[in-house]
């Protein structure tokens, strides 16, 4: 397989995988919106920030308020994850690699990017918000899912995989991250008083409301929505579950002893973790950066042993 | 308003289909019988299932416009384009013809040069050809065959005689499309394919694999071939990667290739570098290596020459066989035919004036209003005068340019290009259009059952190129007799 459709696939199933985390985010957000009541002041400006692209919406938007947030997560060609782009970016490296996805993922991708392109002011709107946003997410699954059952898992697979799971790695990193900087209180502190709704809209940021309530069955509450979707084994989108995915894949590529070790060292501070330690002595913080550092260091290590050292020629990969 | 072919006139020309109003031509018939049986909506409604399936096909072409790469779906008109059997095999015998012919010249070209020793064609055009490539001087690839690939542009006149109008033997596109339009085809009329026999397009993937597959320097292994694409920013990026997925070929761009110190290919993979027998280029001469071409080019690869020149490696179509493309080479095509098969040609040239002869210079001059003035090295239709259609000052400029470099010009009729009922709007008008049918040459010779027909979408217009606001439209070959 040629590095640089390996490159390619590994960015293209990132993508896809960024734009369906971004979509739920919001719409976990936009349902809590709702559910609030007009005296609470919600923040919308926490979703960027999830992002990690702060600084763009700042140079951009002088008011951080629920369009300018929405738009910039959704649309905004200055932000270089917004789910519009990161379509587009999705379906460039598929477009470039169709000689290698099963036809059907290339029109399924394809149909995906001509949709959000035109219906894109729907998802900024509130009335349309839902309905194109619950559109974007499931058109990103049944791609996952196509992939999945009509291409066959070879190398190229592996590296949609590995793709895919480090994103949401990332992504729940990221999640666990500012959800906890926001809502968790140390001992003895109030809790505030939405503060079920708000670990709710964590979980269903992730889609994990559901499995949170039949395999955890109590309360919800910070520390054990952390460690759910840190620590859980079984759930597709806790940080661990997919350094294991992430791990299952590197195993079957040749030359993977950097990134291998890196994955289980990785997987080793997921899992190691004392979360309610942690957040007692405020340490929750530090800790994610650790984490995402490592995964910041496998996605490196990648590049470095299968993708070109030197980029092609017009390429739009990362 | 449903299709009344009796108010469809396409007089002076010679129409495709329709040989006079209400008279479809015999292969045609079922074809207009049924079109006529759907009324306004039925069309509209196929016309749009059409779009659609180009659109999620992602059958799509490059404009490359004010800075930004525009990717634009592709214009497909529904109404396909209709050739009786017996005629198109006399075709498909003039296209092999003229491709063994050509072959054979440039192979003599680039080692004996028999035929300017034999004075059949004039030395000076060699000399001044811009496709020659010194490099490629001595080079005996396999089997002879320089041009393994070829898209010629036929056209008919208002008799219905086909003309070869160019051969196009550097990087020929446009087969993908061929391809795709039958397949949207399908889709939108199933019916009809029921009930006719219409030739198939779709071996030409296996036979453009076989083909290359005979160029490989291993022949006793499985051949490791690859597409070599200048990538996605490219017109025809779609048809590179889809021919390579058709063949199960990698498509690879020049990053992805090195020539290794034993002057062999290969490409970097994720288990290290892999041996390449056989590249289908898709690249341009003097991009192909910056070792002996172009040497600021970032899309080739360096030493491929070299790899080639030792037989390490097999290129589709060799270096310099462009040479025989340029259109003053094209005026002395049937003389080729002649010189090297002792055959008439089958397929006629349009009649050609090459202004760099004084007679046929005074006559182009004296008639730029009747006359096609195209430059020698030039193609996608551009920086061309279609006298008739041209202003005063216009063609005043070109007699500057004519005069100025005469070798860099030559002139053609204007012919009157034959016409196919095409949909426009909610009408069926007559348009005007050609045909590019692909011949593949390594050992054996394939023609495709029709090609792609290009349509100039504008009233009048003779120019066909997508660039320029051109369609295109699905060619049967329909076999009557079975």
């Amino acid at each position: 397989m040629l590095s640089r459709v390996a490159e390619r696939v590994y960015w293209m199933a990132r993508y896809v995988e960024r734009a369906e985390n971004t979509a739920r985010m919001v719409m976990a957000f936009n349902l809590l919106a709702l559910d609030m009541p007009k005296s609470v002041q919600l923040s919308w400006k926490g979703l960027v920030e999830v992002t990690g692209n702060e600084g763009q919406f700042d140079n951009h938007y002088q008011r951080d308020d629920e369009r300018n947030c929405v738009k910039f997560l959704l649309a905004d060609d200055d932000n270089p994850s917004s789910v519009l782009n990161s379509l587009r970016a999705a379906r460039e490296n598929v477009r470039t690699t169709r000689d290698l996805v099963p036809s059907e993922a290339w029109e399924v991708m394809n149909e995906l990017y001509l949709f959000a392109r035109d219906r894109i002011d729907q998802g900024i709107g509130k009335r349309g918000r839902f309905d194109f946003l619950s559109e974007v997410i499931q058109r990103c699954q049944t791609l996952t899912g196509l992939l999945a059952g009509t291409m066959s898992h070879d190398a190229a697979y592996d590296f949609i995989r590995l793709g895919r799971n480090l994103e949401r790695a990332d992504m729940g990193t990221r999640q666990i991250d500012v959800g906890a900087l926001r809502h968790l209180k140390k001992d003895g502190e109030d809790p505030e008083p939405y503060e079920g709704l708000l670990w709710t809209s964590i979980l269903r940021s992730q889609s994990g409301f559901q499995m949170y309530r039949q395999h955890v069955k109590r309360r919800i509450n910070g520390v054990d929505v952390v460690r759910f979707l840190l620590q859980d084994n079984a759930f597709p989108r806790a940080v661990t579950h997919t350094l294991n995915q992430v791990q299952d894949a590197l195993e079957k590529l040749p030359n993977n002893e950097l990134p291998l070790r890196l994955v289980i060292q990785a997987r080793r501070h997921a899992t190691s973790a004392q979360v309610h330690e942690l957040i007692k002595e405020d340490g929750l913080h530090a800790f994610i950066d650790v984490l995402q550092r490592d995964i910041g260091e496998i996605h490196g290590a990648n590049a470095t042993t299968w993708f070109l050292a030197v980029p092609a020629q017009g390429q739009a990969v990362a | 308003m449903a299709i009344d072919w009796k108010r469809y006139d396409s007089t002076p020309f010679y129409d495709e289909l329709i040989e006079s109003p209400g008279r479809p031509r015999d292969p045609a018939r079922a074809l207009a019988e049924y079109l006529a049986s759907l009324d306004a909506g039925e069309i509209h409604s196929r016309k749009q299932a059409a779009d659609s399936a180009i659109l999620e096909m992602g059958i799509s072409f490059t404009v490359y416009t004010e800075g930004e790469n525009i990717d634009r779906a592709w214009p497909f008109d529904i109404i396909p384009r209709v050739i009786a059997r017996q005629e198109w095999d006399q075709v498909q015998a003039g296209l092999e013809q003229r491709l063994t012919a050509l072959n054979l010249f440039i192979d003599d070209i680039y080692n004996e040069q028999r035929i300017f020793q034999d004075k059949v064609i004039p030395r000076y055009v060699l000399n001044q050809s811009k496709n020659f490539r010194e490099q490629c001087v001595g080079i005996k690839p396999p089997h002879g065959v320089w041009a393994h690939i070829c898209g010629s542009d036929l056209v008919r006149d208002g008799d219905g005689q086909f003309f070869v109008l160019e051969d196009n033997l550097r990087v020929p596109s446009g087969v993908s499309y061929m391809l795709e339009n039958r397949q949207v085809t399908k889709r939108v009329f199933p019916e009809l394919f029921e009930n006719s026999s219409i030739l198939p397009v779709d071996e030409y993937p296996t036979q453009l694999f076989d083909m290359l597959a005979a160029i490989s320097p291993r022949p006793q292994d499985y051949p490791e071939i690859v597409v070599l694409t200048p990538g996605i920013y490219n017109s025809a990026y779609f048809e590179h990667s889809f021919l390579a997925q058709r063949m199960g070929a990698e498509l690879v761009e020049g990053a992805d290739l090195v020539v290794d110190d034993d002057d062999c290919v290969y490409m970097r993979t994720i288990d290290g570098l892999e041996r390449v027998d056989v590249i289908y280029r898709r690249i341009d001469d003097e991009f192909l290596d910056p070792e002996v071409f172009n040497p600021d080019s970032m899309l080739g690869v360096p030493g491929l020459m070299r790899a080639w020149r030792k037989g390490n490696v097999g290129l589709a179509n060799a270096p310099g066989a462009g040479v025989a493309d340029d259109k003053v080479m094209y005026a002395y095509v049937p003389d080729i035919i002649r010189y090297y098969l002792d055959q008439e040609p089958i397929i006629p040239n349009v009649p050609t004036y090459l202004c760099v002869n004084e007679k046929d210079r005074a006559y182009v001059l004296d008639h730029l209003d009747e006359l096609v003035v195209k430059p020698a090295n030039e193609s996608g239709g551009y920086g061309m005068l279609v006298g008739p259609h041209a202003s005063k000052k216009q063609r005043a400029e070109f007699a500057q340019l004519i005069k100025k470099n005469p070798r860099n010009y030559i002139a053609q009729p204007t012919l009157d290009l034959s016409v196919a009922p095409t949909l426009c709007g909610d009408e069926i008008e007559p348009r005007h259009l050609d045909l590019r049918p692909f011949i593949l040459q390594g050992v054996r010779t394939d023609v495709t059952a029709g090609g792609l027909t290009r349509v100039a979408m504008r009233r009048g217009s003779l120019v066909v190129n997508s660039s320029q606001g051109g369609g295109s439209k699905d060619t049967w070959i329909v076999d009557e007799e079975n």
